[in-house]
């Protein structure tokens, strides 16, 4: 029943921001249901497989996809966060994340203002 | 598309898999203001992001399936349960004016950035 709801919840949010949902799914994974945090993270991606799949398909129907950017992004992301998740033991991530942070801020203010 | 948009996309998607990977968030996130820079409307750069995600996501998954981290019939369950949520975010997403939209994603953005700060912080240096 939890489960069911995560999905609900998870799918709306992924559909009305374009995003795969683990923002969602990883915390209510781990505090509703009980799941460890490595557990939560690798299940949200089955989950995301399928979430992410239907969005396109629906978005699809109605012509908001754009089939070659998609490629274009999405082929060289898949190499890169292969290489960023090998990456993650061998580089001061904590003090990164505060540069990542700074950057995802300056973006949103571009989005707000824009 | 121009080589310049080419080549611009093709960067920006390798960096963006990169923090992606380094920093444990999903793509999503990083694609669609990606996809923004790159001239797409917001409602189109949402949904292209959605497809664009799909590798990122299948090689993340085999990854932790080879980890042991990956519980299959919850995520079909959660999965499919998500499908009825698509449904509805679709409708109100292409139903919200784009700028209305694009706001909207620019809050989430720094949420997730605040997230970020705050996991940094609580971690141990």
């Amino acid at each position: 029943m939890r489960l069911l709801l995560i999905g609900v919840v998870a799918g709306l949010f992924s559909a009305l921001f374009g995003v795969g949902g683990g923002i969602v799914i990883v915390p209510l994974l781990v505090l509703a249901v009980g799941y460890e945090a490595r557990l939560a993270t690798g299940t949200s991606l089955a989950a995301i497989g399928i979430t992410a799949l239907a969005g396109a398909m629906l978005y699809g129907f109605e012509g908001h996809v754009e089939v070659g950017h998609a490629a274009l992004v999405g082929l060289p992301a898949a190499a890169g966060a292969v290489a960023g998740a090998s990456l993650q033991q061998r580089v001061p991530v904590r003090s990164l994340s505060f540069a990542f942070a700074a950057l995802l801020a300056g973006v949103s203010v571009w989005l707000l203002a824009g | 598309m121009s080589a310049g948009t080419i080549a611009v996309g093709l960067s920006l998607g390798l960096v963006a898999g990169v923090l992606a990977g380094l920093f444990g968030v999903g793509g999503g996130i990083l694609f669609v203001p990606t996809l923004v820079g790159l001239g797409l409307g917001q409602l189109d750069a949402e949904a292209t992001s959605l497809l664009a995600i799909l590798p990122t996501v299948l090689a993340g998954a085999w990854r932790q399936q080879s980890y042991g981290n990956v519980r299959w019939r919850d995520g079909a369950v959660l999965g499919l349960c998500s499908i009825a949520g698509v449904q509805a975010g679709v409708l109100i997403a292409t139903r919200l004016p784009e700028d209305v939209l694009r706001r909207l994603f620019g809050l989430l953005l720094l949420g997730v950035a605040a997230q970020l700060t705050w996991r940094a912080y609580a971690s141990k240096p």
